[in-house]
């Protein structure tokens, strides 16, 4: 490691600076020799509080953090396409074939990931040296998330699309990393949700599911649709009819969307959303090193099991009749609560604020996946509505401090 | 605003393309331009730019109105009374709008069917009332005029800018009133045709029409550095 930083620092670093040759590459370079190195600025002016980890490393915790899901994500994808080809059983999911489901899952998911981190890091090296200022390291994670909540199939020059947008429209028009209203990665899906609405719906879940279906090869009875998708289709018919007791045998012991299915993860989805396990694993990560809000994570599952119960409670059609830790573990509501919900930048920033808006995030999710089966991903919905809600929370959570503390005083003079 | 009144008070008779007048025509274009610096109309701005063909046409009807409403309020100016000046501006709006949406049904009643209730809330079209408030009251005809066809041009080509990206990503074509709507896409690029482009739908929907005149503004702003204010 130290030759490594004597060669930077000696022979790499004149070229950049000064009167060197890559003079104009400077903020390239400065990007990734921050990126292996902590950059040896101190504080010039009065005390500060630091910590010892910086932006950068912060970011790469996330990252790391993601990883259980990714591999999880990989792996399902390849188990999902021998699944709809009649290859593989359910009935042993972990041995057969496994190296040729990674590898199904590889050549899927390593273009999404290549794709979106080089439209997303191209706009903000070019807009970096636009502006002559170091590059933000922002993008480290939403470059990753953004792939890992696009459905497989999808077309690489819209995710090309979604990310642009996000990155531009999302970020850099609010001046950047730290300035952000909405979460980036989110703005990005949500972008192609309504851009792209055919690529983004129906059963569009796992790899080729349509040419299989044309081909004639797809294993009987299987469909690409959701848990979400299916459920959705509930909506508006009666309890014990037809479609709906169709629909419950899959979410039953045994069945495609059992509970256990749901939370390991082995059903369709976004590349990597489906699994449960992983996002907890995740979440222990984010929670044990500080980084993401143990309070923000938790307040959300608790939101989305009250919204549950409530559901449970009305039973008005199937989709309500879903038990509340059955709900919680479909689709992308335990990816979003860890990875998306906890955002530092566009969640809310005060403690009270933290536990408001993960609940209410959480609630609003199951509520809006339930009630409008157009939206069969509420997560993404609720997530970007209570992004816009936080500065609100935050400020009358503050308004609310002052206020209490006002009385106090008054009290005390008095 | 204030300054547009000064120009009423000026003592010698000057030519109709003075300097002061021809910044009255280039002004608003740019520097004041109604929608993107006064962010004035901007609900018509949002709801018609679907189709570069409707832009057209609400773009031709706002200039008629604009122009008349200016002129005919500038040559009352005298006239009218104080109190009521803001009833009298609305008659003669109103009255023209009126033509405009008759001229509309009867010569092509499509595009008139498209706009729907957008020609007749012309009337509320915050430019139109800005101008007569601001300057037609001041001022004498000609100016009144050259304001007049300077703000509906500026409203025109926000109009015309923001429905011809909406058009060409949104419906992978253009239009133009009297050619209709020409694709010019081919069909094969198209996924239901097994090609590889899909037309972008939000474009359709009214948010980005909303993102398309803010990043309008963005490149205004960055290349107008006297837009940009104190803090």
């Amino acid at each position: 490691m130290k030759a490594l930083h004597k060669l930077i620092e000696e022979r790499v670093k004149p070229n950049f600076t000064g009167d060197g040759k890559l003079k104009r590459f400077w903020v390239v370079f400065d990007a990734l020799e921050t990126f292996l190195f902590t950059p040896g600025h101190t504080t010039s002016k009065g005390v500060h509080v630091r910590d010892g980890i910086d932006l950068k490393r912060t970011m790469f915790l996330v990252i790391v953090a993601m990883v259980p899901a990714l591999l999880f994500g990989t792996w399902n994808i390849g188990h999902q396409y021998y699944l709809s080809l009649g290859d593989v059983t359910t009935a042993d999911p972990w041995s057969m074939m496994f190296l040729d489901k990674v590898i199904v899952g590889a050549i899927k998911v390593v273009p999404l990931i290549v794709v979106s981190y080089a439209t997303g890091l191209g706009i903000e090296f070019i807009i970096a040296g636009m502006n002559g200022h170091a590059i933000n390291e922002g993008f480290l994670v939403s470059g990753m998330l953004i792939p890992l909540i696009m459905p497989v199939d999808v077309p690489l020059w819209m995710v090309a699309a979604a990310t642009a947008f996000a990155v531009l429209i999302a970020k850099e028009v609010f001046g950047g990393t730290g300035m952000n209203i909405l979460n980036v990665a989110l703005t990005a899906r949500a972008f192609l949700f309504f851009a792209y609405p055919k690529q983004m719906s129906g059963e569009i879940w796992i790899h080729d599911v349509m040419a299989s279906k044309a081909g004639g090869v797809l294993a009987d009875g299987y469909t690409g649709a959701t848990a979400l998708g299916h459920l959705a289709n509930t909506v508006g018919q009666p309890v014990s009819g037809e479609v709906s007791t169709g629909v419950m045998s899959m979410f039953g012991e045994g069945g495609m969307f059992s509970l256990m299915n749901c939370f390991i993860g082995s059903i369709p989805g976004s590349v990597a959303e489906t699994s449960a396990l992983a996002a907890l694993i995740g979440a222990a990560i984010l929670i044990w090193t500080g980084i993401g809000s143990w309070r923000i994570i938790s307040s959300f599952i608790v939101g989305g099991l009250v919204m549950g119960v409530i559901f449970n409670a009305l039973a008005l059609n199937a989709y309500m009749t879903i038990g509340p830790v059955h709900q919680i573990v479909m689709g992308g509501f335990m990816f979003g609560a860890v990875f998306m919900a906890t955002d530092p930048v566009s969640a809310a920033q005060t403690n009270t604020g933290k536990w408001v808006y993960g609940f209410l995030g959480g609630l609003f999710s199951i509520m809006i996946r339930v009630f409008n089966p157009a939206y069969p991903e509420g997560v993404m919905m609720a997530i970007l509505f209570m992004n816009v809600m936080a500065p609100t929370i935050d400020h009358y959570v503050v308004e609310a401090n002052i206020r209490r503390r006002e009385k106090r005083l008054t009290a005390a003079v008095a | 605003m204030s300054t547009d009144t000064a120009t009423a008070v000026a003592p010698k008779k000057e030519s109709l393309f003075s300097k002061k007048n021809r910044k009255l025509l280039t002004d608003p274009l740019d520097d004041s331009n109604p929608i993107t610096v006064q962010v004035l109309g901007i609900c018509s701005a949002l709801a018609i730019t679907v189709q570069v063909q409707q832009a057209v046409i609400m773009s031709l009807a706002v200039l008629f109105v604009m122009i008349g409403g200016n002129v005919i309020v500038s040559l009352m100016r005298n006239i009218i009374p104080d109190r009521i000046r803001i009833i009298v501006q609305l008659v003669v709006i109103a009255s023209l709008v009126i033509i405009v949406d008759e001229v509309l049904k009867a010569y092509s009643p499509d595009i008139s069917e498209k706009l729907s209730v957008f020609v007749g809330l012309i009337i509320t079209n915050c430019i139109i009332m800005g101008r007569l408030e601001a300057f037609a009251l001041g001022n004498k005809p000609g100016p009144a005029m050259l304001d007049a066809v300077g703000n509906a041009m500026g409203y025109a080509w926000i109009l015309l800018a923001v429905a011809l990206v909406r058009e060409v990503f949104g419906s992978g074509a253009i239009s133009f009133p009297g050619v209709g709507q020409v694709k010019f896409l081919p069909e094969s690029w198209f996924m239901a045709n097994g090609g590889f482009y899909e037309n972008n739908n939000l474009m359709i929907l009214p948010p980005m029409a909303l993102i398309t005149v803010g990043i309008i503004i963005w490149i205004q702003r960055s290349r107008n550095r006297s837009l940009i204010e104190e803090n």
